[in-house]
């Protein structure tokens, strides 16, 4: 039985352009792209398997990574190898596919997963290109191969600002979906979490699953994370490795064993302010945002971002999607002088504080339009307890942050550096009155941590 | 403003040649415009408006009711001593020009010498200049008593400055409370600057004053030609004291405090007169209402937190509990509610004990620091009888052991953690 969880600390960022839950008309993108810089963990020049103008299909090896050649990244749609892009030192940062019109599935050797051994089925998800969906605890690096997670937890909903709607996205997926589950359930060394959102009604293709316990989590930002909620089911310790898979993800890996096709097609969202039309798009892993953008914008001096204004990644308006985020985000570039801004905010914006008339008087509905504004400058920590609030875990995210700044690592561990990711701390670093990098510090920490082994 | 923007532009590259002046120019130019700077990733792409001149600021304003209630008391003590208007409402303008007056060169000083150590060190270290001393230059002339020399007062702000806040690397990583910091140096260096009977009222005019002829309108007003001999303290009316509740308190115990009469025979410290502040003491700690409008604003804003407020509430009362139901002498038999409105409880409470720098950070040691800071104030203030006010001490002790208590906090969150494994 599954558990319900309440949480009170976070705080949901209200933004304009809130994807509605419709399906965009007749959107194909061009190219799509498989990024090694997603993959955390491998080294940045990954062995080439194809070349520049090679035919490739749906499920073909792009490239492995040295150090772990069994574990195939493959190709999301069919077509051609149209660019492979290089970055600083060579690294490869983008490999571009030009896609058919009709997408081609290299076949896949069907296997009957109730009959095979863990050990078959992992070579079996390495080689067809299943493998890098599963994420690995601590650290947020592509799954050990050699390890057994004690636990295997699936997020089943998204609070990030502008989110995409999964519950809109699983609708017709039921049976891709218990096929996904009873992989995982194979792989894990023990359970099979999923948690649903406890302030909505759910679809029975979430509900009616079996082989897996369903929780209720409820709750503001970031109570979708699975972060958040690994913690409050069955917490990772001192030397336990848990995995974690995204939700359209586990169907992709259902329609693999179900259907034997290395088919992603999944939901996408678009939102932001500036966006015209703010919905969801069908599509695969990595496609272009072009189509999506391309005269959909009331204004374009934007960013565009791969993933959450809070944790995503710029992009630029041709970029490709990542292969671990469901939604794009655009929002202003708030590169202005604003004339004793400080004191006198001359448009609302978002704040968890209430230190603005809009955060007192404003309701709970206010909707803001936002930018890339710092809104102040760099300073030393001086107000305590703010990242506190918006952490829902037992957990003292302030302390962690310090102890990573100046590199004592026992207390990193014994304050739980190894149940975040960047994401879970996210929100530490919007609320920041001194504007800290609390991302980037908690990424150095893991960095260190995983260096001492 | 696109002009004045363009102007600034335009003169940034003549400061940045030189270090200090270039720090200089970054905090006027911040001041004026919120930089334009965006978020450049890997992190968050939008930020909380919030930011730390917000907050300094709003601190800064939550104190005026204070400042300016401060400037009335200090020119309305003034005459009062000298059997001048002694009605509240009588020559309001003249109290309150002689109270800003007084006040002016305390505030300006206390800005020139603190602002200038902290431009130094920021052009020293290449920092911008960060907010933290706007509200310590705030706090600093409220809790000083009005007439304090200025040379003293920079003595003492720059020994906080440096010592208490530089050393230890600037905004944000002090141990100790800096306005506090520089009132305990002023307690220990001179200590007859800032306790005893006389301190607490000015009595002299600067030369504020004489510039726009205030003393010249009092020698009119008591029919005198010139300025008395031994200055204007020994021309104080017969009747009238200056020693402090808790001067008084720790002398004589309550009786003194109750019986102690202004010329006019009513009673000087009536609830209501030490309610609404209308008492010699610190310039801005005496006014009980205005304090509470600061408070108010430091709740509604969450800038403050009310965890050490309340806690520090808490342990004021208890201890005032107990010592009623030991009742050893007349000032332990003093109504606990009493203690809240005599001296600087309410003052220390929402403005001193709160600063988020040397409190305890976790949420349950802000509890522990606020409790323990009520307890230990109130034993300082009525058991010890070296010192009759004990909330500065109560804090600044307070503050060396907050590392303590998040110690123990952290302590054991790490030990849960490694429990339930």
């Amino acid at each position: 039985m599954g558990k319900t969880i309440k949480l009170k600390k976070g705080f949901n960022i209200n933004i304009m352009g809130k994807p509605q839950k419709t399906l965009a008309n007749d959107f194909t993108a061009r190219t799509f792209a498989i990024k090694p810089t997603d993959f955390k963990g491998i080294a940045p020049i990954p062995k080439m398997l194809v070349q520049v103008g090679e035919e490739v299909k749906a499920g073909t090896p792009l490239f492995f990574d040295k150090k772990n050649p069994d574990i195939k990244y493959v190709a999301p749609v069919s077509g051609e190898i149209a660019e492979i892009k290089r970055g600083e030192k060579r690294a490869i940062i983008e490999v571009i596919i030009l896609a058919d019109n009709n997408i081609q599935f290299r076949p896949i050797e069907k296997v009957a997963i109730n009959q095979i051994g863990r050990e078959e089925l992992v070579q079996h998800m390495m080689s067809n290109g299943c493998w890098p969906f599963l994420t690995q605890r601590p650290y947020g690096i592509i799954a050990d191969p050699q390890e057994v997670p004690k636990a295997i937890f699936i997020s089943g909903f998204d609070t990030s600002p502008l989110a995409p709607d999964y519950n809109f996205a699983v609708v017709g997926q039921k049976e891709y979906l218990q096929t996904g589950i009873d992989v995982l359930s194979i792989l894990s060394g023990g359970k099979v979490h999923l948690s649903l959102n406890g302030n909505t009604q759910n679809p029975s293709e979430l509900t009616s699953l079996s082989k897996v316990d369903i929780h209720s989590v409820s709750g503001p930002h970031p109570a979708g994370n699975v972060g958040v909620q690994i913690h409050h089911i069955d917490p990772i310790n001192k030397g336990d490795i848990v995995w974690t898979i995204r939700l359209q993800d586990v169907i992709a890996l259902g329609r693999v064993y179900k259907d034997g096709q290395y088919n992603t097609e999944r939901f996408i969202s678009l939102g932001g302010p500036p966006v015209k039309n703010a919905q969801h798009f069908k599509t695969y892993i990595g496609a272009s945002i072009e189509n999506m953008v391309k005269n959909n914008l009331k204004d374009d001096h934007v960013r565009y971002i791969d993933g959450s204004v809070l944790s995503g990644t710029k992009m630029e308006p041709t970029g490709h999607l990542g292969f671990y985020e469901n939604q794009i985000s655009v929002i202003e570039e708030g590169d202005k002088h604003e004339m004793f801004g400080w004191i006198w905010s001359s448009y609302p914006r978002p704040s968890a504080s209430k230190a603005f008339f809009s955060s007192l008087f404003g309701g709970k509905n206010q909707e803001f339009n936002v930018n890339t504004n710092t809104h102040g400058e760099k300073r030393a920590l001086v107000v305590t307890g703010q990242y506190e609030k918006v952490v829902p875990m037992d957990l003292h995210p302030m302390q962690l942050i310090k102890s990573i700044m100046f590199g004592d690592l026992d207390q990193m561990e014994g304050l739980g550096i190894y149940e975040v990711l960047e994401e879970d701390l996210a929100l530490c670093e919007f609320v920041c009155t001194s504007k800290n990098p609390v991302q980037k510090v908690l990424r150095d920490g893991l960095d260190m941590m995983r260096e001492q082994g | 403003m696109q002009a004045l923007r363009n102007f600034l532009d335009s003169i940034e590259p003549a400061f940045k040649k030189n270090k200090f002046l270039h720090t200089v120019y970054d905090g006027f130019d911040t001041f004026l415009f919120a930089p334009k700077e965006t978020t450049q990733g890997p992190g968050v792409h939008i930020r909380d408006g919030i930011d730390l001149k917000r907050t300094m600021v709003l601190v800064v304003l939550a104190l005026q009711a204070c400042l300016l209630f401060g400037m009335w008391n200090v020119g309305h003590q003034h005459y009062t001593a000298l059997g001048l208007y002694p009605g509240l409402g009588e020559a309001l303008f003249t109290k309150f020009s002689y109270g800003l007056l007084q006040m002016l060169p305390i505030i300006i000083v206390t800005h020139l010498v603190g602002l200038g150590i902290e431009f130094f060190f920021a052009a020293q270290k290449g920092h911008p200049i960060e907010e933290g001393f706007l509200v310590s230059a705030m706090l600093i002339p409220l809790i000083m008593p009005p007439d304090i020399p200025l040379w003293i007062l920079s003595l003492a702000i720059a020994f906080a400055v440096i010592i208490a806040k530089e050393a230890f690397g600037g905004t944000g990583m002090n141990i100790l409370n800096i306005a506090l910091t520089a009132r305990v140096f002023i307690f220990f260096a001179y200590p007859t600057e800032i306790s005893g009977d006389t301190c607490w009222v000015a009595y002299d005019y600067n030369f504020l004053h004489k510039l726009f002829g205030m003393e010249g309108g009092t020698l009119q007003a008591l029919g005198m030609a010139a300025v008395p001999e031994g200055g204007w303290i020994s021309r104080v009316v017969d009747g009238f004291s200056g020693a402090t509740p808790l001067g008084l308190a720790a002398k004589g115990g309550w009786d003194a405090v109750a019986n102690a009469t202004l010329p006019n025979g009513t009673a000087q410290y009536s609830l209501s007169n030490m309610f609404f502040g209308i008492i010699p003491g610190s310039i801005g700690e005496t006014s009980k209402p205005a304090i509470l409008i600061g408070l108010g604003m430091l709740i509604m804003s969450g800038i403050a937190s009310w965890r050490i407020m309340l806690s520090m509430l808490a342990g004021a009362v208890v201890t005032g509990l107990l010592f009623n139901v030991i009742g050893g002498n007349a000032f332990m038999a003093v109504p606990f509610y009493y203690h809240l409105i005599i001296g600087s409880f309410l003052f220390a409470m929402v403005y001193m004990a709160t600063d988020p720098v040397t409190a305890a950070q976790t949420q349950t040691g802000k509890l522990i620091y606020g409790f323990m800071i009520g307890v230990i104030g109130m034993i300082v203030r009525v058991l010890n009888p070296a010192y009759p006010e004990g909330w500065m001490l109560a804090i600044l002790f307070l503050n060396v052991f907050a590392p303590t208590i998040d110690y123990f906090i952290y302590q054991r969150n790490i030990q849960r953690r490694l429990k339930r494994a």
